[in-house]
């Protein structure tokens, strides 16, 4: 260490800050891409047995190593490039759609204290960078120049837009509870066991936030965007190879993602349920389980919404529910009940 | 911590500052639409980064949130859906720059007399003190806008909400000729709305002897 302050002078300090961040960064996003190689495996199993099959079962014990092999299996595949399609885009529809959905990861806080950047803004910077994950889907879909491609992509850009508004009023509420955009002091907000959790006095809204982050991750029973049975496989039907892969990477991250926030937001985070055990990083990880299998399981029984009733729900049933809820919270904490609402 | 005698903040706000000056010129240069939507978009994001120099943090992330992530997916939508003839946009140029040259001219030189050097110099405007690291410009901008700019800020939502009224009765026209499904009519169907359950006495077989002997013909 001293030998490396004495190297770099008065820029040491600088240095010393930029080295840190990196090593947080990487602590963040190599476990991760662990757990997303893993989700897609745990969704292949649950489905199977969802479905009275076996699932993924050759590779290493029970599976266990069927996400190297189709990660190597698609690493070594050819990237090919349509000749119609606009090359400088196609390459930067996946590269859009995957650096959003890590960077949001920046403000996630795991424990007390365990967060890379505790800003302030943190859930608007949340919610502005999910917005931004359109663009990677939008710009493949066009860049792709072929028809499935690009229905693919108008269904999805329609659909993320018209969620993201009931989601956003889903977060209005959680922000008037805990008084703060910033995801740990939302998380205290919630301390005194299961019955201080947001979810309770905002049930509404949270049924609304975790439907909506379905519907936001294109997942099933709201992927219209991929659409197998009508457009082949939406935005990506061009795609080969990593290039390919990247847009699951994103997809199975944006799903981790937006359950960890239900759990930050709506769950009590990293709080214990019971005041006598301690809250630790543990209850995180085993809510989001909790919520990711959902996603699992939606996608084993539902079937795929059609698209004029999509528009419908978001529309007509979200965004009402979420704005009658939030008067009507603004209106609880005006009376003896507010003591409810924090 | 200077790098040949610029500030760590100066480097940031000048690599900021070309990039948005070069996105803001190929907006308007570039002849793809799609690719001036998308300039625009990164327009937009690098103007949040320089905001967010000047600790601003919840307006650029608005910025972020509100233009490139919904007003810019709008815009890339309908110009992606569009099939635009680029030549035949291109091709009143000449006639309107008569026109149009000496408008921007005065536009330009408009905007140099208000928001230039004399008015906005760093003479006129000094550099505003660092904030410590527990001030949060997101708490104090509610603060001021529901207080001291209350009714300004009611008045803007109201016109916002008129606008929004206006904007859909233009453009919802109830089509007598459409026909269109009624989702909670749909379901609210019973199953005796469908199906009509008809009792019947089962049909018995008698053999007939005329018949057995037909048969064995």
């Amino acid at each position: 260490m001293e030998w490396l302050a004495n190297l770099f002078g008065s820029y040491w300090p600088g240095v010393e800050l930029t080295g840190w961040t990196l090593i947080k960064i990487v602590a963040i996003v190599a476990p991760l891409m662990g757990a997303i190689a893993y989700l897609t495996l745990a969704e292949r199993k649950v489905i199977g047995y969802m479905q009275v099959r076996i699932g993924p079962n050759r590779v290493g014990y029970f599976g266990l190593l069927q996400p190297l092999a189709d990660g190597v299996k698609l690493l070594f595949k050819e990237v090919i490039l349509p000749t119609a399609a606009n090359k400088g885009l196609f390459l930067l529809g996946p590269v859009l759609a995957i650096a959003p959905a890590f960077a949001a990861w920046a403000v996630v806080p795991f424990d007390m204290n365990m967060v890379l950047a505790d800003i302030d803004a943190g859930l608007l910077y949340i919610l502005a960078m999910t917005s931004v994950a359109v663009y990677g889907v939008i710009i493949a879909g066009w860049a792709s120049n072929s028809k499935y491609a690009f229905l693919g992509a108008m269904r999805s850009a329609a659909q993320i837009v018209s969620y993201e508004i009931a989601m956003g009023f889903a977060l209005v509420g959680v922000l008037m509870c805990a008084n703060s955009l910033n995801l740990g002091k939302i998380v205290m907000g919630q301390s005194g066991g299961l019955l201080h959790w947001y979810f309770l006095p905002l049930f509404p809204l949270f049924i609304v936030y975790f439907i909506s982050a379905v519907a936001e991750t294109n997942r099933a029973p709201f992927d219209v965007a991929e659409g197998e049975s009508e457009i082949v496989a939406g935005f990506h039907v061009e795609y080969s190879g990593m290039a390919f892969a990247v847009f699951f990477l994103a997809e199975y991250a944006n799903m981790i993602l937006v359950s960890i926030l239900a759990a930050l937001m709506f769950l009590g985070g990293w709080l214990s349920p019971v005041t006598f055990i301690p809250d630790s990083f543990l209850w995180l990880l085993a809510k989001v389980g909790f919520l990711l299998f959902l996603f699992l399981w939606f996608r084993a029984t539902f079937p795929r919404y059609r698209y004029d009733q999509i528009m419908r729900l978001g529309w007509k049933v979200f965004i009402p529910i979420t704005i009658v809820w939030i008067v009507f919270v603004g209106g609880m904490m005006q009376t003896p009940w507010a003591y409810l609402f924090h | 911590m200077t790098f040949f005698g610029l500030h760590f903040q100066d480097i940031v706000f000048y690599t900021l500052a070309a990039i948005l000056l070069y996105a803001g010129l190929r907006v308007i240069t570039t002849r793809n639409p799609v690719y001036a939507a998308l300039y625009l978009v990164l327009a937009f994001f690098t103007a949040a980064g320089i905001w967010l120099l000047l600790e601003a943090e919840f307006l650029a992330i608005v910025l972020v949130l509100v233009y490139v992530g919904a007003v810019m997916v709008l815009f890339l939508f309908v110009v992606m859906m569009l099939d635009i003839n680029l030549d035949r946009l291109r091709e009143g140029f000449w006639s309107a720059l008569p026109v149009a040259l000496p408008v921007g001219g005065l536009m330009a030189v408009e905007m140099v007399m208000i928001v230039g050097v004399r008015n906005f110099g760093v003479d006129k405007v000094a550099a505003p003190a660092p904030h410590p690291a527990d001030y949060s410009n997101t708490a104090e901008l509610g603060r001021v806008l529901y207080t001291d700019y209350l009714l300004p800020f009611e008045l803007a939502s109201v016109v916002l909400l008129v606008a929004i009224i206006a904007a859909i009765a233009l453009t919802l026209r109830d089509r007598k000729d459409s026909k269109s499904m009624d989702p909670s009519k749909q379901v609210l169907v019973k199953k005796a709305d469908r199906i009509r359950i008809v009792k019947m006495q089962a049909e018995v077989e008698t053999p007939v002897a005329a018949d057995s002997t037909e048969e064995n013909k």
